[in-house]
């Protein structure tokens, strides 16, 4: 029955569309569109939660749509259940922002018809039970988005990353149909139900596998995939990017899941593998991308990515203590990389929010020319702050404790056999503390550029507060980010079907552990309290502050700022955020970026300033996608000459062609 | 129940008492070794009280957040100094953070530490929190690394086992031990801006690091910057105490008079490190700022080699 529901708030988004057209561009269209958006989006919200809760029952319907001897089938279980709540409340909170944020909008016109569209197609991707429903709901998704992301097109670098979308997007999908070509086997078997039952050969498997990383993970934004994220994220409008990043890279994640672990039968022992490997790149990788960039929205698209890549090292773990018939390692592991999918999609799209109130509020997401904006945007700097300690993965808010989970996860791998394993994994685990230590500093650039320091500009010194709807979303997600951290026990609980059903297994129940503290596997071993951290940070940090105003002085005045002598007063003697990446970037950048860094001194005697150039070189574009689109450009090229040949000269090339084929069937076995 | 309470509030005390004397022994044992007077033992804790006494001056555009920093700092290296087994181990929060949380707690002091050095915008702050941070980003990795190994040794990420586990016949000599505890002391000496990292001695030079980021700061705020660096000093003396020396630390079964020697033996091992430390800082020179890469990472590879010894075989 519950898939019924759902379905009928699915129609409900895409009877929104046809009337967003009508109101066009009327003032009236966007509260019209978000409110009912709001409500729609919490209704499937919510029954996707109970569902969840009530694991056994999987609902299903069978719609007379699509290929007409197959259906359209839908179901949801307790994994579709899941990235239901992940993807409904993900979709709440974007359109509370944008009843304030949308009304700042200059064509709503070019918004609203295709908002309501992305986010039924989302739903309808999540719940899809046969391949050729998942691909159409895929490909409405990635069109969608992309109508989104070319919003605002008289933007050059839109059309750009629209027309770099529009390509990965296809080829993605390509390869998901591949995938599922292969997966229904000879006989065309595309409900999933058949895929289930049937298991493809290793080889074949193999292949499944490759495509899906290539088509799922170009659309999480997996490296070398990763390319049109950071351009595509950015350029669409706040609350779209907060959904782009926060939860459409959740339905690539959920795409990922559902073959691999649901679909494809028993992994291989090397698959695992190749996942750890991709994923601990990838979060590196994508910090390190992160930090060198200047553009707000930009720096928060390319932690999506090394967030991903987290994400993508817990189901690799998973993976690889699932083919050893480990289940309560793979639970753990799995647990940790549902859960950080859960918490991402809070800081992210709150942190989206973030840069969008700022970017309403001062028109620019160059951080080079914020700053200050604490004390203009005291509200929005709070919660972005919240964010910013969520994503670091510091204790006590969410982001730590799936960390902490992974952690607890990669050191029960020496009991995996595999030698290739016991090596790769804590080189893996390298990578995600380095990523981890990365992110912090990434996000004490990003709040610190942003929000602190002197105001750079005119337009920063003269930023106002954002309205009381997009804070409104904002302190929701910041609420939802500290209870997800000093309570996780619950989350953990909720996960447990789902992570039942992908690995054969669970961890232990903690909501009745004492004091809800989270222990993963038994309390000597390890064992993690968010809510007593917190308590005891707010209690001696109280403590401390209360005696000492009581018992020795309370008095503050106010001066000039003291560098060692009183400094120039021009905001411009201020640090800047590419001088704050800079012994990073020297100490990384060298390998990763090819850095390098041309200081020019003028001759003696000269008044000429100084010039310090930074060259810094995207390696994976440069040796990745340049030489394809250089190949594609000279192959269009020479192809071009068959444009213009006589009449016969293409007779002889059909009667070439034809003859060629029959010879071809003549010696095909 | 009162007991255990008892135990934990005496850690608190403890640590935060001996914290400043450990900071004043390493300085009169270094000013000794260059056969300077120094300081009395007691002068931090009088710099303490003075600094608390005087008023706070904020720069013109200092924020609410530069005000909360310096509690929440020390909230929050308290709050680790109070979770590591000093004189007596399983105390009755111990299991609330284990190894991991209590890294990333002072993580998360260190990270508000560093907006803290870009609030007021001038560009020693953010010299300061640029130079902090890259310093962390290597730093904590080598850390983690060596709480893997750790932690594979003894079965466990709770500090109380593994000190417990440390002490027993079971560990014996091992590989991964000796490259953990060298990467462990360069992480140590790295995270609290000790020579050749980092000069806690000077507020001139641009070399400094850790105090460049907090130059702004003074009165009660500073005093509170000062005591949570002293702490975070002791946190690492403690925990390495407790993981390589776990030796007289009274078990929550012990009989109480065993705990007077816990607390001989904790005083003694701090003694004996803040020696060492004075003798390393006093016979080694400050690096340059872009040396420090090789040296932390060197930390980070002998980390990870023990971390891959031990993923490899339980014998190393």
């Amino acid at each position: 029955m519950m898939a019924v529901y759902v379905l009928y708030g699915v129609a409900a988004l895409f009877v929104l569309a046809p009337i967003a057209i009508t109101l066009g561009g009327s003032p009236r269209g966007t509260g019209v569109v978000y409110g009912a958006g709001i409500v729609v989006t919490l209704t499937l919200g919510v029954i996707a939660l109970r569902c969840l809760f009530n694991p056994l029952q999987t609902s299903t319907v069978t719609l007379p749509l699509g290929l007409p001897w197959l259906g359209a089938h839908f179901r949801i279980d307790a994994l579709a259940a899941f990235f239901l709540v992940v993807v409904n409340f993900g979709g709440a909170a974007a359109s509370l922002f944008a009843l304030g944020y949308g009304r700042h909008e200059h064509s709503p016109q070019r918004i609203l018809p295709f908002y309501p569209v992305y986010l039924a197609a989302m739903n309808l991707v999540v719940m899809a039970d046969d391949a050729f429903s998942f691909l159409v709901s895929w490909e409405f998704m990635s069109l969608s988005s992309w109508a989104l992301v070319i919003a605002h097109h008289r933007v050059s670098d839109n059309v750009r990353a629209g027309y770099i979308y529009l390509l990965m997007a296809s080829f993605g999908t390509l390869a998901l149909l591949l995938a599922f070509g292969l997966l229904a086997g000879a006989d065309g078997n595309y409900a999933f139900d058949a895929m289930r039952a049937s298991h493809p050969s290793a080889a074949l498997a193999a292949l499944v596998l490759i495509l899906v990383l290539i088509g799922a993970g170009s659309k999480a934004g997996l490296v070398p995939l990763h390319a049109w994220l950071p351009l595509a994220h950015p350029a669409a409008p706040s609350h779209i990017s907060a959904l782009m990043s926060g939860v459409m890279t959740k339905v690539a994640v959920y795409g990922f899941i559902r073959i691999v672990f649901d679909l494809l039968g028993p992994p291989d022992w090397w698959w695992s593998m190749v996942v750890l490997a991709i994923g601990g790149i990838t979060a590196v990788m994508g910090v390190l991308y992160a930090l060198m960039q200047r553009d707000l929205k930009r720096v928060l698209a390319y932690s999506t990515i090394e967030n991903i890549g987290i994400i993508f090292v817990a189901l690799g773990l998973a993976l690889a203590f699932k083919t050893e018939g480990l289940a309560w390692a793979a639970a753990l592991a799995m647990t940790a990389g549902l859960f950080h999918v859960f918490n991402h999609s809070l800081f992210k799209s709150l942190l989206f929010f973030g840069a969008g109130s700022v970017l309403n509020a001062t028109g620019t997401r160059d951080m080079e020319q914020l700053g200050g904006l604490i004390h203009r945007m005291p509200q929005t700097a709070f919660v972005f702050l919240a964010g910013c300690v969520a994503i670091s993965a510091l204790p006590p808010l969410n982001g730590f404790v799936s960390e902490w989970l992974t952690f607890q996860a990669i050191l029960q791998s020496p009991q995996l056999p595999s030698w290739g394993l016991k090596l790769m994994v804590p080189a893996v685990g390298a990578l995600l503390a380095l990523s981890a230590a990365l992110a912090a500093a990434c996000f004490v650039r990003a709040f610190g550029f942003t929000f602190l320091g002197r105001p750079r500009t005119p337009i920063a010194s003269g930023a106002q507060e954002t309205d009381s709807n997009s804070l409104a979303a904002m302190y929701l997600l910041a609420a939802a980010c500290l209870i997800a951290g000093i309570l996780p026990g619950i989350f953990i609980d909720a996960l447990a079907p789902v992570v039942q059903s992908l690995v054969g297994g669970r961890m232990p129940v903690q909501t009745g552990v004492e004091w809800l503290s989270i222990v993963p596997i038994a309390e000597s071993r390890s064992s993690y309290n968010g809510l007593l951290v917190f308590v005891f940070m707010i209690a001696s940090g109280a403590i401390a502050a209360f005696a000492i105003h009581r018992l020795a002085s309370n008095k503050s005045r106010r001066s000039p700022a003291w560098g060692c002598g009183y400094p120039d007063p021009s905001v411009a003697t201020q640090y800047t955020a590419d001088s704050f990446a800079q012994p990073i970037r020297r100490v990384f950048g060298t390998v990763v970026f090819r850095a390098r860094e041309i200081g020019e001194m003028p001759p003696p005697g000269s008044t000429a300033p100084a010039r310090l150039t930074v060259l810094l070189r995207d390696v994976i574009w440069d040796f990745a996608y340049s030489p394809i689109a250089t190949g594609v450009t000279l192959a269009a090229d020479r192809l071009n000459y068959l444009q213009f040949l006589t009449i016969r000269s293409y007779l002889s090339l059909v009667f070439a062609a034809l003859v060629l084929l029959l010879l071809v069937l003549a010696i095909w076995p | 129940m009162i007991r255990d309470v008892a135990f934990q509030g005496g850690q608190m005390l403890l640590v935060l008492l001996l914290s400043p004397l450990l900071t004043g022994f390493v300085r009169k044992v270094k000013a000794r070794l260059l056969r300077r007077q120094g300081p009395p033992l007691l002068q931090p804790y009088r710099d303490l009280i003075r600094l608390m006494r005087k008023d706070v001056v904020l720069a013109d555009n200092a924020s609410w957040l530069f005000r909360v920093i310096p509690y929440f700092v020390f909230a929050a290296t308290w709050i680790s100094a109070s979770l590591v087994p000093t004189f007596r181990s399983g105390l009755l929060f111990s299991w609330s953070a284990d190894l991991i949380a209590i890294i990333a707690v002072l993580g998360s002091a260190r990270f508000f530490l560093a907006l803290a050095g870009l609030d007021v915008g001038t560009s020693f702050g953010g010299i300061g929190s640029s130079r902090e941070v890259m310093i962390a980003s290597l730093a904590e990795p080598a850390m983690l690394m060596i709480v893997f190994t750790l932690a594979l040794i003894a079965g466990s990420t709770q500090l109380s086992t593994m000190s417990a586990f440390m002490n027993s016949s079971e560990v014996g000599l091992r590989v991964s031990l000796g490259l953990g505890l060298i990467a462990l002391i360069v992480v140590a000496i790295a995270e609290n801006a000790r020579i050749p990292v980092d000069n806690p001695a000077t507020h001139l030079e641009l070399t400094m690091v850790h105090e460049a980021m907090v130059l702004e700061y003074s009165g009660r705020h500073l005093a509170l910057i000062e005591l949570s660096a002293a702490l975070k000093l002791l946190v690492y003396f403690s925990l390495i105490a407790c993981l390589f020396a776990p030796w007289g630390i009274s078990s929550p079964t012990a009989e109480p008079k065993l705990l007077i020697v816990g607390v001989a033996a904790y005083m003694a091992k701090l003694a004996g490190g803040g020696v060492l430390l004075a003798v390393f800082e006093t016979a080694i020179a400050k690096m340059r700022v872009f040396r420090l890469p090789g040296f932390l990472g060197a930390a980070l590879m002998l980390a990870l080699l023990a971390a891959l010894l031990r993923f490899v075989s339980r014998s190393f």
